[in-house]
């Protein structure tokens, strides 16, 4: 589902520029307004769409996702950590309202300061375990956990 | 220097009623040029249907008290203190750029057609010299360092695109005018003549290519701002998702993700992407 931007809404800041990994927003040369310069390329991680301080790119979704005429709308909150989509279909009555956490602790206070943490050893060079990963599993919090050490089991089929 | 009229030395050599024909004609392109380029690109018919298709999303309507406000707060904070722009350099390069042009044509105005000799009052004069050097002093400072082509396209100040047209234009305006109104008044005649010649040029295109340039955006660009502000009084939003409150327990029942990950009372997290300008291009 590429990305579009109202243009009478964007004010050419320039951030969905900058963020944009696919480097597909650019500055139109006649209005100096940001604009998806191709859409096909689009790796739909709705990065600008975030990142845009008035609201002026969209989603542009597929039939499959919600019947065409439909609007997808973003407000990611930053000082409140959440983001919030709104999906209205063309008949106005269908209106889905969508909220996540985007993150648990205030930005930029918490980023692991790596350069302390002490140089790996040989024996943890030689090892198959990525960086921190006995932790992350925790391997040593009585070894690997499947679902059967956790009491659970799996279903099938698809379940929502 | 800056105390003189700068046009009254020069309808020593141009008769009065041609400048002021010339002032009266720019304006008239102005006013035409605007309405040439709404009915163009439609914009005044894309508003209007836009504001019509949001009637069916508002949950309140708004009465005519309401609309003041709105118009108040707009014309006060969006169009007198450019409050639309988050970036706060591009704000004040803005301020600058503005009040320097208004106050440069009002005092163009006042110079052409109510004091038209050497006995004008120092200050309209050293305001029009004022007004030049604030639109310079914005203008440079946007062209060269804050434009988002060169902020955040990694383009070079050189490149030179359609949409400079008004910005540019708008530059050498003032910077010709200025650097005229200085060398007439220290009497260097060939110069004088030569940045007289790019004055009226530059000016020309400015006022004749509203059509092409951005310069009818100080008319629609307050339009936008009015509209703006009555979608969130009227809770049309353009269809965005509603402001909430993370403490609010009916909304915790809703999303039970909210508590469990971030706790009842979710503090504020500060900025994240917005703690850097758009700079890593």
């Amino acid at each position: 589902m590429p990305t579009f931007v109202y243009m009478t809404r964007c004010d050419g800041c320039g951030h969905c520029v900058d963020i944009c990994p696919s480097d597909i927003m650019h500055i139109d040369t006649t209005y100096r307004r940001a604009y998806n310069i191709e859409p096909n390329m689009c790796w739909e991680c709705y990065s600008c769409v975030k990142a845009c301080p008035q609201n002026a790119i969209d989603v542009r979704g597929y039939a499959d996702f919600a019947p065409l005429g439909h609007s997808v709308r973003v407000d990611r909150d930053e000082e409140k950590g959440v983001i919030a989509w709104r999906i209205k279909f063309r008949n106005g009555e269908k209106d889905l309202n969508l909220l996540a956490p985007i993150t648990t602790k205030p930005w930029g206070k918490f980023i692991p300061h790596l350069k302390d943490v002490p140089a790996p050893s040989s024996e943890q060079r030689d090892s198959q375990l990525l960086y921190n990963e006995p932790k992350y599993i925790r391997m040593d919090d009585g070894g690997l956990h499947t679902l059967e050490t956790n009491g659970l089991t799996l279903q099938k089929g698809v379940q929502y | 220097m800056f105390a003189s009229n700068p046009f009254a030395d020069l309808a020593m050599t141009i008769p009065l009623n041609v400048i002021q024909g010339y002032v009266i004609l720019m304006a008239i392109l102005v006013v035409g040029g605007t309405v040439v380029d709404m009915i163009h690109k439609k914009s005044a018919k894309y508003f209007f249907a836009k504001a019509k298709a949001a009637e069916a999303s508002r949950t309140r309507e708004l009465g005519a008290g309401d609309k003041i406000g709105i118009a108040v707060s707009t014309v006060v904070v969006d169009v007198a203190t450019s409050g639309e722009f988050c970036n706060p350099k591009r704000r004040i390069s803005h301020l600058f750029t503005m009040y320097g042009f208004i106050l440069f044509i009002l005092t163009t105005v006042a110079l052409v057609f109510a004091y038209p000799t050497h006995e004008a009052p120092a200050i309209v004069s050293q305001l029009w010299h004022l007004g030049a050097a604030m639109v310079m002093f914005g203008g440079y400072w946007f062209w060269f360092f804050i434009r988002v082509d060169v902020a955040a396209e990694g383009v070079p100040w050189y490149r030179i695109v359609k949409a400079d047209m008004f910005i540019l234009s708008l530059l050498g305006t003032t910077t010709f005018g200025l650097v005229w109104a200085i060398l007439q008044a220290k009497g260097v005649a060939v110069w004088t003549t030569v940045f007289l010649a790019l004055f009226i040029v530059v000016a020309t295109v400015l006022f004749a290519g509203v059509m092409w340039s951005k310069f009818a955006h100080m008319f629609f660009k307050p339009a936008a701002a009015f509209n703006k502000r009555v979608i969130k009084a009227d809770g049309s939003r353009e269809n965005l998702p509603e402001p909430v409150d993370l403490s609010d327990p009916a909304l915790q029942k809703r999303f039970p993700d909210i508590p469990e990950y971030m706790g009842k009372n979710p503090p504020n997290m500060g900025l994240g992407i917005k703690r850097e300008a758009p700079s890593h291009y």
